[in-house]
């Protein structure tokens, strides 16, 4: 395998110094977005892949809310808990929804170190590729797999006799909202990740964060019995406003729904995103 | 042309000097190997040079571009293999192309035999549409490179390429790097634990120990400097007072019997 000297040695150099001045030209501003945006839908992609190659998954993530809809749901309906709520499971499932969006994507910074310890997250960071694109990338396949388990819960949901409004603008808007939805507590998850560095850690406050997550926010009950301290802190958790835009969408018919709520959910999306997107890297170290 | 040079290079974590001071350069064309014991300072070195860590002092230039002011420009020339097996099992081995392709932005066009292209090289093509799962040690190994070479990279860095292979497989990576190198002239830097495939396959050989360069040159050189050692083995035990183990720290051996169990 020693390279043979009687190669014309000029003519490969040349060749050579051609190939790495093409290479190493600086991207103008326009091509690292194009190269940015791509890289973000390639990475979704894989995403889309992964779930076709396995469906299973999506179907053993929709096991946990259907027993919320069906034994909690029911139980709580039946001893009417909660005042002035006459149906009760419809009022909870969009809540539940969001619930199972949460629980899903709240998890997913464990891909990050999961792929650190297999060596994929290395290999991704020494492609020519704007980093910030797997960022965002997983933030979409996060979406992407929310969209789907809800589509399924939703069924479930319009099985177990739950009164939805269902039109081409609500679900366009549930669907819409589950996607950012999702992005943000993928993308909160892979902030854990970036700071825990390890499956252990964050499998313990990954536990830890869901409860407070999902308790301290209208997901099951409104946020007028709360004390009203509990209220500040419901008002600040992203899962509030998503239950609501899903709630007013699937129960009131009301879409696209509060430009607030999704401003909220957004700025939570966009602000979580720049974050991990500055300190990916340092998940290796 | 020297395509990559390395300055004084100085990295610490804390208290621990992981390299202290290395300076080598690597001529375009040529296969560089970098050896030493576990620990020596070789994976530290490589994750540098691919732009994964900023160096504490010292300077690495690759293709005369400095690796922490250029690491984007300086990523477009080089391709990565890391140590751990990282192809994705759960797609089969034509999407993990696929996905770099499209990563890259090989034109549609173009994709799809730049993909057939290396499947070749590595001579993969028949496993290609098999989950990557499915797949042996040496063809997991031979997809990477296939991954990493997609965008023909000047410079192709291999952590480790052949450590928990079987000859066989061992054997058949090498063959792919061959190849690659005849048809591209790829300049290769690769980190070895086996010394006889360094010395069969590389044309310099350069040996670390304790973060520091103990020496440099052929394999012929480097025997004759110790005194006419009859292996390469025994010119490395020599210089870094170890016995070479094919073992590793606890970790290693950790995650080597991980993928060994995920692969079969």
């Amino acid at each position: 395998m020693k390279s043979g000297s009687s190669v014309g040695v000029s003519d490969v150099s040349v060749e050579l110094e051609r190939r790495i001045a093409r290479a190493i030209q600086p991207l103008s501003p326009w091509e690292r977005f194009v190269s940015f945006v791509n890289a973000s839908l390639v990475v979704a992609e894989v995403e889309a892949r992964k779930l076709r190659h396995d469906p299973w998954e999506v179907v053993t993530r929709v096991v946990q809310p259907i027993l919320w809809l069906t034994i909690f749901g029911q139980a709580v309906a039946r001893a009417r808990l909660i005042a002035g709520q006459e149906d009760y499971l419809t009022f909870m499932a969009p809540g539940i929804l969001a619930q199972s969006v949460m629980f899903t994507a709240i998890f997913y910074g464990l891909a990050i170190i999961w792929e650190r310890d297999a060596g994929v997250l290395q290999k991704i960071l020494v492609l020519p590729v704007p980093r910030a694109s797997f960022v965002t990338g997983k933030g979409l396949g996060a979406g992407l797999r929310a969209l789907i388990q809800g589509a399924v819960i939703m069924l479930v949901a319009m099985v177990l006799q739950v009164h939805f409004r269902a039109n081409l603008w609500t679900i366009l808007t549930s669907g819409l909202a589950v996607v950012i939805g999702a992005g943000v507590f993928a993308t909160l998850s892979m902030l854990l990740a970036t700071l825990l560095k390890t499956r252990e850690r964050f499998m313990g406050i990954g536990q830890v964060l869901t409860m407070p997550l999902f308790f301290a926010s209208n997901a099951i009950y409104p946020l007028d019995l709360m004390p009203s301290w509990l209220r500040v802190v419901a008002h600040v958790n992203p899962l509030t406003y998503l239950v609501e835009l899903l709630r007013n969408a699937l129960v009131y018919g009301v879409a696209p729904g509060a430009l607030r709520d999704w401003f909220v959910l957004l700025v939570w999306l966009i602000g979580l995103q720049v974050m991990v997107s500055r300190r990916y890297d340092r998940v290796l170290l | 042309m020297k395509l990559v040079e390395v300055e004084g290079l100085i990295q610490r974590f804390g208290d621990v000097v992981a390299v202290d001071g290395l300076t080598f350069s690597i001529e375009a064309g040529e296969a560089f190997a970098l050896l030493g014991p576990n620990g020596a300072g070789k994976t530290t070195t490589i994750r540098v040079l691919v732009t994964l860590l900023r160096p504490t002092a010292g300077s690495v230039r690759i293709a005369g571009l400095d690796v922490t002011r250029h690491p984007t420009r300086v990523r477009r020339v080089l391709g990565y293999v890391p140590q751990t097996l990282s192809a994705d099992g759960s797609l089969t081995g034509y999407e993990n192309l696929l996905v770099v392709a499209k990563l890259l932005r090989i034109p549609r066009a173009e994709r799809e035999r730049a993909i057939a292209d290396v499947l070749e090289l590595v001579r993969l093509e028949e496993a290609a549409d098999r989950l990557v799962r499915t797949y042996s040690g040496g063809m997991v190994r031979r997809l990477e490179i296939a991954q990493a070479i997609l965008h023909r990279p000047v410079l192709l860095v291999l952590d480790e390429p052949t450590v928990g292979l079987d000859p066989t497989a061992r054997r058949s990576v090498w063959d792919a790097l061959k190849v690659l190198r005849e048809r591209d002239g790829t300049t290769l830097l690769v980190t070895a634990h086996y010394m006889g495939e360094a010395e069969l396959y590389c044309d310099r050989v350069a040996i670390m120990n304790r973060g520091r360069l103990v020496a440099l040159g052929t394999a012929g050189e480097l025997k004759a400097q110790a005194g006419g050692a009859a292996t390469l083995d025994e010119v490395f035990t020599t210089l870094t007072g170890d016995t070479l183990e094919s073992g590793g720290s606890y970790s290693e051996v950790r995650q080597l019997r991980r993928r060994l169990r995920r692969f079969g």
